[in-house]
């Protein structure tokens, strides 16, 4: 489910009709909102969806469950460090973390052009698998469609998962507090520009890899650690910023950022210098934001970085009172600059 | 990063900064002339660092912006036929025209491409003979030597189905323009780098002297903006008005002459409309006439198109430094980067959209600046 916050879900404004479906809509910024709260919301209201989570977390019994589900359309089917199979797992169980809970099982729906590659689809399936085995998750159904021949653009992947909350554990994108931390869990980016360099055949004279991963374990580890972890979420489309934004707004806190502490690799930097991006910006597959109380930061990042696919994290700012709302950055120069969620589509098709 | 990080270096942004601050005496105000020195101020926040009474208003250096809307709709009708390829670079999809744009082409069917170079064009109409394949030129001088030798080699290899829908504007006759004007409240410029490493600045010269205005050609980092500005202002405090140039790295008096050869050779001098600020006299290109069969316009007989200019956009004002984009009613309420009144409001380099994208929007009562983050 792509998901958002704000303050727009009391008063939907009716969509302008005779509009069409761009791509911005789903680029997970400021017109995808506008589609969730206009449209998707007022038709489903309930008060699981009306949270706007990465997942839903739901009872049965005494069990609260999560569950999400997620497509995947990225372009290149194959990319360095990763591909559709790999990341349709990494995705889901991703946001099924991101509820605080341990993926247990999931469903996959594939949309295959004709024409597509049998070895290609074997590619998809193998990689699939193996997601699953190295997370622990299993798949438990699917289903298959084929289209005609350019009536879709060689495979679509969707999956949803299910999850058990872990007990004791509570986080959600409105639970950021004054004083808390925020961490990330390693360098931002890798996987919006890899995926970028490869469609495009930009050679940036480097091996960039996606970052595309499960945040499983560091997440698991941090939780053990921190179980009053307040705010986990994965910036994927729209990047750390709009994630954070997002989150000051749902909290109605402050949230302050060093640009020196945020991890970002050089070829990512260089790459957004020539393209025009900003790292901030940049869709990450494989990486998670907390936001913790302040006292317990250094429990945190070290619970993190014990984990594999946590080492590179870093505390990178601070949750304050003033300023209800906003995500501000401290620059390296020591000026500051207002961070916003996306607006329009920065990077297309690259999940 | 090397060839970024030294000129992001804190400590001498810091040096330079605090320099400024010693050296103004009395309040100045400086234009910077491209949207992309504007976008770099608002994005490292450097307008923080400087003293009061220094201000910097932003300048038109926005090739999109100053597009006339007639070329956008223009562009809207060749992009809308079946048989066009329309190639164009990113920013100029969402400029809103008379009734539509770009990229809602693109939604309803039109073959409209986002290319980074002319030269992608003129792959694609190699690669699609039975397509027509247009690349909207739009740029100042800095883009015109790839676009003139994307012209040139399709004239060469004899593509048939290749053209270029010609906008481009130049940069010293707006200059010019600007401070021809009865209430100019410039005082000194600061000239774009990018255009200048193609050009040099020998065309500047007479205008630093005719308007006795300091016009120092800067870079666009950090620290080559706090560095122009300086030279700005001790110009200024001293009663100079000379052309300075802060960005030897890239540009040196006499321009690059194979990027100009390429110029001379494609594209000739014309009259030109700024959208928002008026007609100015041989301040574009066009082709020149043994390039007119690669001519967009010529080529696709769109007429009829009516122009129906937005009353409510104030971008014209914004775009000579005489409004800030926040000080506009519609800013960040009818005007966001999603539903944009004009063009200022999307680009890349537009100052609205340097505004909205770096907070500036909210700026008023934010108690961040204040009080730091540290």
């Amino acid at each position: 489910m792509t998901r958002r916050v704000d303050g727009l879900l009391s008063c939907p404004t009716p969509l302008d009709h005779g509009d069409i479906v761009q791509l911005a809509h789903g680029g997970g910024g400021t017109l995808t909102s506008r589609l969730i709260d206009r449209l998707f919301v007022p038709a489903f209201r309930n008060p699981h969806l009306d949270s706007l989570g990465d997942g839903a977390v739901v009872t049965v019994g005494d069990t609260r469950l999560a569950f999400t589900t997620d497509s995947f359309v990225v372009k290149p089917v194959f990319f360095p460090g990763g591909d559709i199979g790999s990341l349709s797992v990494h995705g889901t169980v991703n946001d099924l973390a991101m509820c605080g809970a341990e993926p247990l099982y999931l469903s996959a729906g594939l949309v295959i052009e004709e024409g597509f590659l049998m070895s290609d689809l074997e590619r998809v399936v193998a990689a699939m698998a193996e997601a699953c085995g190295h997370v622990g998750v299993t798949l438990v159904t699917g289903d298959t469609k084929v289209v005609d021949r350019g009536k879709g653009d060689g495979i679509y992947v969707n999956t949803s998962g299910v999850g058990r909350v872990r007990e004791g554990v509570s986080v959600g994108p409105a639970r950021a507090a004054a004083g808390d931390a925020v961490l990330v869990s390693g360098p931002v980016g890798d996987h919006g520009i890899a995926v970028m360099a490869a469609r495009e055949g930009i050679d940036l004279e480097t091996e960039l890899v996606s970052d595309s991963a499960p945040v499983v374990a560091p997440v698991g580890a941090l939780l053990e650690a921190v179980p009053e972890t307040h705010v986990l979420r994965d910036p994927t489309r729209g990047g750390l910023a709009t994630a954070l934004s997002e989150v000051a707004v749902a909290s109605k806190v402050g949230i302050r950022l060093e640009e020196a502490h945020i991890p970002v690799r050089d070829e990512v930097r260089g790459a957004c210098e020539l393209l025009g991006f900003d790292p901030l910006y940049v869709a990450c597959e494989g990486r998670f934001l907390a936001v913790v109380p302040g006292e317990q930061a250094e429990e945190a990042l070290l619970a993190v970085r014990s984990q594999p696919g946590g080492e590179g994290a870093r505390l990178i700012g601070r949750v304050v009172a003033e300023d209800p709302g906003r995500l501000v950055l401290r620059t390296r120069i020591g000026s500051h600059r207002l961070l916003e969620r996306l607006s329009g589509e920065q990077l297309p098709r690259i999940c | 990063m090397r060839h970024v990080d030294e000129y992001r270096d804190p400590e001498a942004v810091r040096a330079v900064a605090d320099r400024i601050r010693e050296t103004v005496t009395r309040p100045w105000t400086l234009m910077e002339v491209c949207g992309g020195q504007t976008h770099s101020i608002l994005k490292f926040g450097l307008d923080e660092l400087l003293p009061a009474g220094l201000s910097l208003v932003h300048g038109p250096g926005c090739p999109v912006c100053v597009t006339p809307l007639e070329m956008i709709d223009r562009a809207v009708a060749i992009a809308s036929r079946p048989d066009v390829i329309f190639c164009s670079f990113g920013d100029m999809l969402r400029v809103p025209g008379s009734h539509t744009d770009l990229l809602k082409v693109k939604a309803g069917g039109g073959d409209v491409r986002i290319v980074y170079s002319p030269l992608d064009a003129l792959r694609l109409a190699r690669e699609n003979p039975g397509r027509k394949v247009v690349f909207f030129a739009v740029g100042f001088e800095t883009t015109a030597p790839a676009n003139a030798m994307a012209v040139s080699r399709a004239a060469k290899e004899g593509l048939e189905n290749f053209s270029v829908l010609v906008a481009h504007v130049l940069v010293p006759p707006a200059l010019e323009a600007l401070l021809s004007s009865e209430d100019v409240r410039i005082q000194g410029l600061l000239a774009p780098g990018h255009v200048c490493a193609v050009t040099g600045y020998r065309d500047y010269e007479p205008v630093a002297e005719r308007h006795g205005v300091p016009i120092v050609v800067t870079g666009f980092e950090p620290l080559d903006l706090l560095e122009g500005a300086l030279a700005a202002v001790t110009q200024l405090e001293s009663g100079q008005a000379r052309v300075e140039n802060r960005y030897p790295r890239a540009v040196v008096r006499e321009g690059n002459p194979a990027a100009l050869r390429m110029i001379d050779d494609v594209f000739v001098v014309s009259d030109r409309s700024w959208r928002g600020v008026g007609e100015i006299p041989r301040s574009g290109y066009t082709l020149a006439p043994k390039y007119s069969r690669l001519d967009a316009a010529e080529v696709f007989d769109v007429g009829g198109i009516e122009v129906n200019e937005p009353e409510e956009c104030q971008s014209g004002l914004v775009l000579q430094g005489r409004l800030r984009p926040s000080e506009c009613p519609e800013f960040g309420t009818r005007c966001t980067p999603e539903h944009p009144l004009g063009a200022t409001m999307v680009s890349t380099e537009g100052a609205c959209a340097a505004y909205f994208h770096y907070g500036r929007a909210r700026q008023d009562g934010s108690s961040a600046r204040a009080e730091g983050t540290g």
